[in-house]
C-alpha cells in the first residue's frame, strides 16, 4: 500500500529523514517509535503532503501513485489521513460542515455524486455513537476550546467518517488521560479492516498496550534503525531509548 | 471633460447661490442659519483631502476629478419605479421606502400616518407638515464640522428619509430605506435622514444603498438618529455599488438614558466607501453595539470612521470590525473611542481585524482610546494578516480543495460579524451575499441588494452553511 524508498526530508536546508525505508502492506498495523526530534512527526507530515518539507532524494508511493504528483487534498481523497499532533482550532467552521465539505469534496474526487444529506447525518450519529461522542462536540466549530482529549477523539471521529486506507496518527496518546486513551484505541481497533492500514507514531509503548502492532519500527536520528514484532516495544520500554542510542553508535 | 477640485467646489458654490430659494423653502430661522454657516464652512475649507489626518489614507480627490450634475427638482420618475426597488426576502416582512437619486420617491409626497402612531415618508415633507419636531432635532447631532462633506450636505440637502417612532411605539415590520441611482448623467447626491426613536420604543432598520446603473455617482448622506430613553434600534447598512461610485455615508447616533443600538454596515461591492459613524452616549446605561464587515477586491476602497463618546457614567459600547481584501483593494479602520472625564464606569471594546488575500491589497487600521475617567474598562485590538496555513493544511489534509479551504476560511472570518445579525431571514440572505460575494457571484445587483426573485436559487457552498 504505501512503498517509502530512501527518502531524504529537509527543512531549512536542515537535513531531517536521511534515508528512510518502509513498505507498510493492507491489513497491517505499523508503530514508529523513537525519542523526541528524530523525525517521527516530520515522516507523516511528509506522507501527507506538507509543502514546508524539501525532499531532496526518495520517493513515496501509494497504491502505485507517486505521491509527489498528488496535492494535499488529492492524497486525502486517495485515501490518506492524517491525525495530527496539535489538530487546528478553525472558529466558524463546525464539525458537522466540515466533515460534509471533506466527505463531499473526497466523492466529487472519485466521481461519485455528493452524500445525501440523510444519509451524511445518519452517518455522523453512527460514528459518534460509535466512538462514544456527544452530540454537542459535533456542532460546535472545528476544535476550538476542546481540551486536549476532546481534539484527539475528534481527529479519530474525523478518521471514522472518511474511511481512509491508511491513517497515520502522529503521537495521538500525547497528553491523554488513560480513559481518552482507551477511546482512541477502541476507535482504532474498530475501525481496522483487512483493507486498511495504520502507521501509529507513538514516544510511548503505552498506546500500543491498546493497539497491537503487527510490526514496529524505531526511528532515530533520521533513519529506521531497527524493525520487529510487538515484543520490540516492549525491549524499548524497558531497556529506554539509550539502549538504542548505544546500539546504533556502536 | 475633466474638472478640476477647485472647479468642482465653485460649482457648488454657485449651485448654492442660484438655488438659495429652492434649497431652504421649508427652512425656519435656525435651519436657514445653519445653512449658510455650513457653506461658508464648506467654502473656507474646501473638500477634505489627504493633508488631514483623518483622511490620511483616503484620498478623495480621484472622485472629485469629474464634472456631476446636481438636481433641485425630484426626478419625473415613470409609474414602475415602485415596483422596480420593491425588495423582497422570503419570510422577511419590510416596510420598504425609497430615495431615487436622492428624492423620495414612494407615491405620495406626503408623510405616511401609521396607526400605530409611527410616521414614515420624505424629508421635506416632514420639513413642512411637522416642523416642530424637525426644528427640535433636524442638525442638533451632526457637527458640519468635521469636514467639508458634511458642511456640504448641510448647506445643500433638500431631501430623504424621515422616520418617527413616538413613545412606546414599537415597529413591528422591519423598515427598510434604499437608495437607489439612476441616472443618465453622473450625479452629485446630497442626501439626508432624520430617524426619531421615542422613549421605549423599538425599530428595526434596513438601510441600503445600491447603484442599479453603471454611471459615476457620488453620495454624499448625513443621517441623524435620536434614540429616546430605553429606545431600541436595531440598524443594518448593506452597501453593493458599481466600481465606479462614491458613497460617504456619516451617521450620528444620539443615545439617551438605557437607550440600545445596534448598527452592521455589511459593504459587499463599492469603488469608494467611507462609513463615519459617531455615537454619542449621552444618558447613563446607554449601549452603543458598533459592527461592521467588508469585503473588498479589484481597486475598491473601503473607509470606516468610528467615534464613540462616553460622555456618562455607566454605558457600554463594542465595536468589531473584519474585512477581506484582495487584489489591490485598500481599507481603513479609524476607531476613536472617548471617555470623557465623569464617564465612570464605562466598559468599552473595540476590535478590528483584517485578512489580506493578495499582496498588493493594503489595510490601515489605528484603534484610539482617548480617556479622562479612572474607573472604567477599556480594551482594542487590531490585527492584520493572511489565511491561516495550519488552517489551511489542516482542511485540505482531509480532501477539502485549495479553494474550497480558502473559502471556508475567508467565510469563517465573516461570519463572527453575519451571526450578530438578530433577524434570522435577513442573517441567512446576507450570508447568502457574503457567501456569493467570496465566490465572485455577486454582481452589482440590477435591482436592490436584498432583491431575490424567488427562482432565485440560494448560493450552494456544497455545505449547508446555515448549521455553523
Amino acid at each position: 500500500m504505501l512503498t517509502i524508498r530512501n527518502l531524504r526530508v529537509s527543512i531549512n536546508n536542515k537535513e531531517i529523514l536521511k534515508g528512510v525505508n518502509l513498505e507498510v502492506k493492507a491489513g497491517e498495523v505499523h508503530a514508529i517509535m523513537g525519542p523526541n526530534g528524530t523525525g517521527k512527526s516530520t515522516l507523516a507530515s511528509v506522507i501527507a503532503g506538507r509543502d514546508i518539507f524539501e525532499i531532496t532524494e526518495g520517493e513515496v508511493t501509494f497504491n502505485g501513485k507517486d505521491l509527489s504528483d498528488l496535492s494535499v487534498d488529492e492524497r486525502a481523497a486517495e485515501g490518506i489521513f492524517l491525525g495530527f499532533q496539535y489538530p487546528v482550532e478553525i472558529p466558524g467552521v463546525s464539525i458537522t460542515n466540515f466533515m460534509r465539505t471533506a466527505v463531499n469534496e473526497q466523492r466529487k474526487y472519485k466521481g461519485l455524486d455528493p452524500m445525501p444529506a440523510s444519509e451524511f447525518l445518519a452517518k455522523m450519529e453512527e460514528k459518534k455513537k460509535m466512538l462514544d461522542i456527544h452530540a454537542k462536540l459535533a456542532n460546535r466549530s472545528v476544535n476550538e476550546g476542546f481540551s486536549g482529549g476532546e481534539k484527539k477523539k475528534n481527529e479519530i471521529f474525523q478518521m471514522a467518517m472518511l474511511e481512509p486506507k491508511l491513517a497515520i496518527l502522529d503521537e495521538t496518546d500525547s497528553g491523554l488521560d488513560i480513559d481518552a486513551l482507551k477511546i482512541v484505541a477502541n476507535g482504532v481497533n474498530m475501525l481496522r479492516r483487512p483493507d486498511n492500514a495504520f502507521l501509529v507514531i507513538t514516544h510511548y509503548q503505552r498506546l500500543l498496550d491498546y493497539i497491537v502492532p503487527d510490526i514496529v519500527h524505531v526511528l532515530y536520528d533520521g533513519r529506521i534503525v531497527r524493525s520487529g514484532g510487538k515484543e520490540l516495544a516492549l525491549e524499548l520500554e524497558e531497556k529506554g531509548y539509550e539502549w538504542i542510542k548505544s546500539e546504533v553508535e556502536k | 471633460m475633466e474638472e478640476t477640485i477647485l472647479t468642482i467646489k465653485e460649482s457648488l458654490l454657485s449651485h448654492f447661490r442660484q438655488n438659495r430659494k429652492l434649497l431652504g423653502k421649508a427652512d425656519n430661522q435656525r435651519i436657514a442659519g445653519l445653512r449658510e454657516e455650513a457653506l461658508e464652512y464648506f467654502n473656507e475649507q474646501g473638500f477634505p483631502d489627504i493633508k488631514q489626518e483623518k483622511w490620511r489614507n483616503t484620498d478623495i480627490s480621484k472622485v472629485l476629478e469629474r464634472s456631476y450634475s446636481f438636481q433641485v427638482e425630484p426626478p419625473q420618475y415613470n409609474t414602475n419605479s415602485e415596483k422596480l426597488f420593491r425588495c423582497e426576502v422570503p419570510g422577511f416582512d419590510t416596510l420598504s421606502v425609497t430615495v431615487l437619486n436622492g428624492w423620495y420617491v414612494n407615491g405620495s409626497t406626503r408623510l405616511n400616518y401609521y396607526e400605530n402612531g409611527m410616521i414614515v415618508g420624505s424629508l421635506r415633507a416632514a420639513f413642512e407638515e411637522l416642523p416642530e419636531l424637525v426644528e427640535k432635532h433636524y442638525g442638533r447631532y451632526a457637527d458640519f464640522k468635521v469636514h467639508g462633506l458634511a458642511a456640504l450636505n448641510t448647506a445643500l440637502a433638500m431631501d430623504g428619509i424621515f422616520i418617527y417612532l413616538p413613545d412606546n411605539v414599537v415597529a413591528e415590520k422591519t423598515l427598510q430605506m434604499v437608495s437607489v441611482i439612476n441616472a443618465n448623467e453622473d450625479t452629485m447626491i446630497q442626501l439626508r435622514n432624520l430617524i426619531i426613536l421615542g422613549k421605549n420604543s423599538k425599530l428595526t432598520l434596513v438601510q441600503c444603498d445600491d447603484s442599479i446603473d453603471d454611471h459615476r455617482s457620488f453620495i454624499n448622506t448625513v443621517s441623524e438618529f435620536s434614540l429616546g430613553e430605553n429606545a431600541k434600534l436595531d440598524h443594518y447598512k448593506l452597501q453593493n455599488k458599481n466600481d465606479r461610485s462614491a458613497l460617504l455615508n456619516t451617521s450620528w447616533f444620539n443615545l439617551d438614558k438605557f437607550a440600545n443600538l445596534s448598527t452592521n454596515g455589511i459593504s459587499l461591492n463599492g469603488g469608494f466607501i467611507r462609513n463615519e459613524t459617531y455615537a454619542t452616549l449621552a444618558g447613563s446605561g446607554a449601549n452603543a453595539d458598533i459592527y461592521g464587515l467588508y469585503l473588498m477586491d479589484r481597486n475598491q476602497h473601503i473607509d470606516n470612521q468610528v467615534f464613540v463618546d462616553h460622555a456618562v457614567p455607566d454605558c457600554t459600547s463594542s465595536e468589531m470590525f473584519k474585512g477581506i481584501l484582495d487584489d489591490h483593494a485598500s481599507g481603513v479602520f479609524n476607531g476613536h473611542i472617548l471617555v470623557r472625564k465623569d464617564a465612570q464606569r464605562t466598559n468599552a471594546y473595540q476590535n478590528n481585524k483584517n485578512i489580506l488575500i493578495s499582496d498588493k491589497a493594503v489595510v490601515d487600521t489605528k484603534p484610539f482610546l482617548e480617556i479622562y475617567a479612572d474607573d472604567v474598562k477599556c480594551s482594542h485590538g487590531a490585527t492584520v494578516g493572511q489565511l491561516d496555513q495550519e488552517a489551511m493544511f489542516y482542511l485540505r489534509s482531509r480532501g477539502i480543495s485549495y479553494e474550497n479551504a480558502r473559502m471556508l476560511l475567508m467565510y469563517a472570518f465573516a461570519a463572527e460579524v453575519v451571526n450578530k445579525i438578530s433577524i434570522e431571514s435577513l442573517r441567512n440572505r446576507i450570508d447568502d451575499l457574503v457567501k456569493k460575494r467570496l465566490r465572485g457571484e455577486l454582481s452589482i445587483c440590477d435591482q436592490c441588494v436584498l432583491h431575490c426573485n424567488a427562482s432565485e436559487q440560494r448560493a450552494m457552498f456544497k455545505i449547508d452553511m446555515s448549521r455553523i
